[in-house]
């Protein structure tokens, strides 16, 4: 039986949402790892369905746990599975990111962690090395940390050439490579830096929140900047501006439609300064024309006092048929769409602040 | 010489299910030996108090006894036969 999965990861704990009707209920079920802050999911269906977290205990530090029974249960190995060496001085502090590789390296998973690093494992997660090349970047010792911390929060995998990849790092910028992570060079041309004086557009540097592949051009990309929504329609070799949401264009995530080329999700937040849904009104915006233009979503969403805020990481699809949408808030509400975001539901409600959701279906 | 580390609740997923962990360890072993012996008897749970680079986590305390090792020398503080290691979390969080 096919089953819809929606792993909310919280401040406090993993959660999970599953429904067996094709996503016209929820069930609600946790908290797993409970009191740990669950930053990164990764639901890989590859091969048989496995789950990772990447989660930190604010005492034990940060652990990579895997369940093989969809969130149900979880294990850790044994022996280390993520750690700097010895000749970095490094520790890692915050596990920001899981990404599962290309379909044809079924074993392959990236990891990006605070401080900012990218980690790869061949073995399905059980164990993770450093990815040199990016470490070693000349660059690397003049990123600034963001408010979250400074963390490799995004990693994208070219669909026809595992060799590149992007990574965006808050605030460093967007970095590629070619090489499966031997050389890596700054792309940020395009992008301005508001929070610097004079707003430069510096080679490296942005704080870039979050970035998304469009579902019909491996070459287009979408990116929500601090304070603006960028494309790509050159793998992220330059950046253009999309159409401005009424200049409220602060934001977090950006999600691409799973399957519709062109369509892509932002949900925005009032400012820097005020970082909560404007107007105390929660508005998901879709592109259907690459952010020519956009239209507002708020069928079943809070248009009164809903003040209301969503990370980089909290707001997903499910890759699904309509596509499935959910976003989590960190006052601990998730809302879902089943139609690809014509409207809403609320699933869950006073849950712990949510820092990540991932969905996916899974037998 | 042997040792006892005093493992809290919310730990023993990694110590297999054991409240107490007995280390032989030579004489006059310190702090960081115990923790270098947990790293190979139970590393998982050796990670949860130590980084990577070997640092004690900032809000964990271990206390030889009742002495928090802070207020003593640190991973250097020496243990005595007998002792008994208590791993605790600080009062912090939100």
């Amino acid at each position: 039986m096919v089953e819809t999965l929606v792993l909310v990861g919280t401040t406090k704990g993993l959660f999970s949402l599953r429904s067996s009707n094709r996503r016209r209920d929820f069930e609600l079920h946790g908290p797993a790892l409970a009191g740990e802050e669950v930053d990164a999911t990764c639901i890989d269906g590859r091969g048989p369905t496995h789950v990772l977290a990447g989660s930190m205990s604010m005492h034990w530090g940060p652990v990579i746990r895997r369940s093989d029974d969809g969130g149900r249960s979880w294990t850790e190995e044994d022996e280390v599975s993520i750690a700097f060496p010895d000749d970095t001085d490094a520790a890692v502090a915050r596990i920001w990111q899981l990404a599962a590789g290309d379909a044809s390296q079924p074993d392959v998973i990236y990891a990006g962690v605070e401080p900012a690093a990218l980690f790869r494992s061949d073995d399905g997660g059980r164990s993770f090395s450093l990815v040199r090349g990016l470490w070693d970047h000349p660059h690397r010792t003049q990123w600034d940390p963001g408010g979250g911390g400074l963390c490799l929060h995004t990693v994208l995998v070219h669909p026809t050439d595992p060799a590149r990849l992007l990574v965006a790092i808050s605030a460093g910028g967007v970095y590629l490579t070619d090489d499966a992570g031997e050389t890596w060079r700054p792309s940020n041309a395009g992008i301005v830096a508001g929070f610097l004086p004079d707003a430069p557009i510096p080679e490296f540097g942005q704080c870039v929140h979050k970035v998304a592949r469009d579902a019909g051009d491996p070459e287009r990309l979408y990116l929500q900047h601090h304070d603006g929504i960028y494309r790509s329609d050159e793998g992220g070799t330059s950046w253009v501006p999309m159409q401005s949401i009424g200049g409220v264009d602060f934001g977090f995530p950006v999600v691409a439609h799973p399957s519709l080329p062109g369509s892509a999700y932002v949900l925005p937040l009032e400012g820097a300064e005020y970082r909560c849904t404007p107007g105390g009104r929660c508005t998901v915006w879709r592109t259907t024309d690459a952010g020519g233009s956009w239209s507002p979503l708020t069928d079943g969403l809070p248009q009164v006092n809903a003040h209301l805020t969503v990370l980089r990481d909290g707001f997903t699809t499910d890759g699904d048929e309509p596509a499935g949408l959910y976003f989590g808030t960190r006052s601990g509400e998730v809302y879902g769409s089943a139609d690809a975001g014509d409207s809403w539901q609320l699933l869950a409600a006073h849950l712990p602040p949510v820092l990540s959701v991932r969905a996916a279906p899974i037998t | 010489m042997e040792v006892h580390a005093r493992i809290p609740a919310a730990l023993r997923d990694v110590s297999g299910g054991r409240s107490t962990v007995t280390l032989v360890l030579s004489d006059s072993a310190t702090v960081a030996e115990l923790l270098d012996a947990v790293a190979t008897s139970h590393p998982a749970l050796e990670r949860r108090i130590r980084d990577e680079r070997g640092a004690l986590r900032v809000h964990v305390n271990l206390f030889v006894g009742e002495e928090n090792i802070r207020d003593l020398a640190g991973a250097g503080t020496e243990l005595t036969d007998g002792a008994e290691v208590s791993i605790l979390a600080a009062v912090s969080g939100g």
